[in-house]
């Protein structure tokens, strides 16, 4: 996972199969980068992610309370067409963190109904 | 019961670095019934909530075995088992109420929901110091 920081925010590029065992070690190397650098943007980059169960959704509000608690903000951008079933059912939405970029092509999760 | 038309078992260590493993071979056994992309990221889905409960629940204080059975029909539907002989669970309506965990802040308490709403059909049998047995179907759709 690359982390790319400018200034004071902090992009964290997710890439593989994100579960149990391999959100450990992103949410270990994030962490330490946003209290090491005192960082007011965290961006979760979901482009390079082909996998993802719940743990992905753990790793999003946990990180979500982390900025929240520093009084920053967090972003989750860039989310695949594949990942969308899941962060609906998890009712990101509510959070508004999800952001969608002119690629992203994919169903727009703040006008899901269905929660 | 109409008897499958192929079945597998997987049995493995409670470790977390197999949890990619379970889920790729139950993938890899149900392509045979030539799913769509989505219903085998469903399944995926659904096999690596229901392991990663096995490692951070069920065996939480210790390590053991997690028994995975996958058996498939000719109707396309798949049934998937996956057991332990951990802690079990003492309260199963409440412990697949969607948010409710007791494992703290990094897990989201959303597994069962996952499985419930990536598969057909889920049901949950534990007894407490005994274990906890998943069982999920899930039907591919045939392609003309």
């Amino acid at each position: 996972m690359e982390l790319r920081q400018s200034q004071t925010t902090l992009t964290a590029m997710l890439e593989g199969e994100l579960d149990h065992h391999s959100a450990k070690a992103a949410r270990e190397r994030i962490d330490a980068a946003v209290e090491k650098n005192h960082i007011r943007l965290l961006q979760l980059d979901f482009s390079g992610v082909s996998f993802m169960d719940s743990s992905g959704i753990g790793l999003i509000l946990g990180r979500y309370r982390l900025m929240q608690a520093a009084g920053g903000t967090l972003e989750v951008i860039h989310t695949p067409p594949q990942l969308e079933k899941l962060m609906r059912l998890a009712g990101l939405s509510q959070l508004d963190v999800i952001r969608q970029s002119a690629e992203n092509k994919g169903g727009d999760l703040h006008d899901t109904a269905d929660e | 019961m109409t008897q499958p038309m192929n079945e597998m078992r997987l049995t493995i260590p409670s470790r977390s670095a197999n949890e990619a493993f379970a889920r790729a071979s139950v993938a890899a056994f149900i392509a045979q019934l030539d799913p769509m992309v989505e219903e085998l990221a469903d399944i995926k889905t659904a096999v690596s909530e229901a392991v990663t409960n096995c490692i951070v629940h069920a065996y939480r204080e210790s390590a053991g075995q997690i028994y995975i059975t996958c058996r498939i029909f000719e109707s396309g539907r798949v049934q998937i088992r996956i057991r332990d002989r951990g802690c079990g669970i003492e309260n199963i309506a409440q412990a697949m109420e969607p948010l409710y965990t007791t494992a703290g802040g990094e897990r989201a308490g959303l597994g069962f929901a996952v499985m419930q709403s990536f598969t057909d059909k889920l049901r949950v049998q534990s007894l407490p110091g005994k274990g906890t047995t998943v069982t999920m179907e899930k039907t591919i759709r045939r392609r003309p």
